[in-house]
C-alpha cells in the first residue's frame, strides 16, 4: 500500500490541472453568455460525473490487484508522459505562465429569457470532460494504492480550491502556472505508473516501497535537464537568427 | 442508430486522445518495454531498470519530435 500523503498530493495536483481549465471555460462562458445557463449547464455535468465515478469505482474493486496495478500504471505511465512532455515544452518555451486565452472568442450575450443553449452545453462539456479526466486519475491512483477515499478527498479538494478562486477571483484562475502543474503530476503520474505497472508483472523494486522516491528523484533530474536543453537551443535559435539579420 | 454510432465513436475518440494523446510511439514504447520486463522477469533477469530507461529515452524523442521544424523558421522568416 502507498503512503497516503504521496496519493492525497498527485490526487491534488493532478485534479487543480484539470480544474483551471474547467474553471476558466464556465467562468469564460458564464461572464460573456450570461451565468444561469451555464451554471446550470456546469452542474448536469457535475451530475454525470458523479454517475461515472460510482461506476468507474464499482468496476475497479471487482479486479484483482496485480492486473489492476499493470493496467492502471501502464494507462497512467502513458498519460503521465504526456503530460510530463508538454509540461517540459511549455516551461522551456514561456516558463511558469499561466493558460493563454483566445481573445477573439464568441462573446455574444444571451438576451431572450429561456435558457441559454450554447452556454449550458459548452458547460457541461467543459465540466464534464475535464472532470472525466479529474475522475479517471483520482479513481485510478486511489484504488490501485489502496487510498480511494484520500485520492477523491485530494480531488475534491482541488476542485473547491481553484472553483473559489475562480469564483472570488475570476480574472486571475487562467494566471495559475498551469504548465508547470502539468509538469509536477506528469512527474508524479509517470513515478506511479512506472512502480505500479512493473509491481504488477511481479517485479520487486530494491528497497520497496522507497524506490518512489528513486524513481520521482530521476524523472525530476530528467525533466530539469530536458528543459534545460530545449531553452539552450531556443536561445542558440534567436542568436543564429539575429546575426543573419544583422548580416543581411 | 446513425446517432449511437457518431456516440460511440466520439466516446472512443475522447478516451483516444486522454490515453494515446498525439504521440503514439510514447505508448506503443510502454507497452514494448512492458513487455520486454515480463520476459526478463519470465527469465530470473533483474528488470525493474526497464521502465525508468524508457521513459528517460521516450521523454527526450517526443520532446524533439514536438518542436517545430526548420522549414516553420525558414517560413517565418522568408515573410
Amino acid at each position: 500500500m502507498t503512503g497516503i500523503l504521496p496519493v492525497l498530493i498527485t490526487a491534488f495536483l493532478a485534479s487543480a490541472v484539470e480544474a483551471i481549465e474547467m474553471v476558466t471555460i464556465v467562468v469564460g462562458v458564464g461572464a460573456t453568455r450570461g451565468w444561469r445557463s451555464t451554471l446550470l449547464g456546469g452542474a448536469a455535468g457535475f451530475v454525470v460525473l458523479a454517475v461515472l465515478v460510482a461506476f468507474f469505482r464499482l468496476a475497479l474493486s471487482a479486479i484483482p490487484i496485480a492486473p489492476l496495478r499493470l493496467v492502471i500504471g501502464a494507462l497512467l505511465l502513458v498519460f503521465g508522459l504526456q503530460w510530463l512532455r508538454k509540461g517540459v515544452v511549455r516551461v522551456a518555451a514561456r516558463g511558469f505562465a499561466g493558460m493563454q486565452i483566445d481573445a477573439n472568442q464568441d462573446a455574444d450575450e444571451w438576451t431572450g429569457t429561456g435558457v441559454d443553449w450554447t452556454a449550458f452545453v459548452v458547460a457541461f462539456k467543459g465540466v464534464l470532460l475535464e472532470g472525466l479526466e479529474v475522475a479517471f486519475i483520482v479513481v485510478s491512483v486511489g484504488a490501485t494504492a489502496g487510498q480511494l477515499g484520500v485520492a477523491v478527498t485530494g480531488g475534491a479538494a482541488a476542485l473547491l480550491v481553484v472553483g473559489a478562486v475562480g469564483a472570488v477571483l475570476s480574472r486571475y484562475v487562467a494566471r495559475i502556472p498551469r504548465s508547470f502543474l502539468q509538469l509536477v503530476v506528469g512527474i508524479l503520474l509517470s513515478t506511479f505508473g512506472s512502480f505500479w505497472a512493473t509491481e504488477g508483472l511481479g517485479v520487486s523494486w530494491p528497497g520497496g516501497d522507497a524506490a518512489i522516491l528513486g524513481l520521482l528523484a530521476v524523472y525530476l533530474l530528467t525533466a530539469v535537464i530536458n528543459i534545460a536543453v530545449e531553452r539552450r537551443g531556443a536561445h542558440r535559435g534567436r542568436l543564429t537568427l539575429n546575426l543573419s539579420e544583422v548580416a543581411r | 442508430m446513425m446517432r449511437l454510432i457518431s456516440l460511440v465513436v466520439g466516446f472512443g475518440r475522447f478516451w483516444y486522445r486522454f490515453i494515446i494523446g498525439d504521440d503514439w510511439t510514447v505508448a506503443a514504447s510502454v507497452a514494448i518495454g512492458l513487455l520486454v520486463t515480463a520476459l526478463l522477469n519470465a527469465a530470473q533477469v533483474p528488470a525493474w531498470l526497464v521502465i525508468p530507461l524508457v521513459v528517460i529515452v521516450m521523454l527526450r524523442t517526443s520532446v524533439q519530435r514536438s518542436k517545430p521544424t526548420k522549414d516553420h523558421v525558414s517560413v517565418r522568416r522568408t515573410r
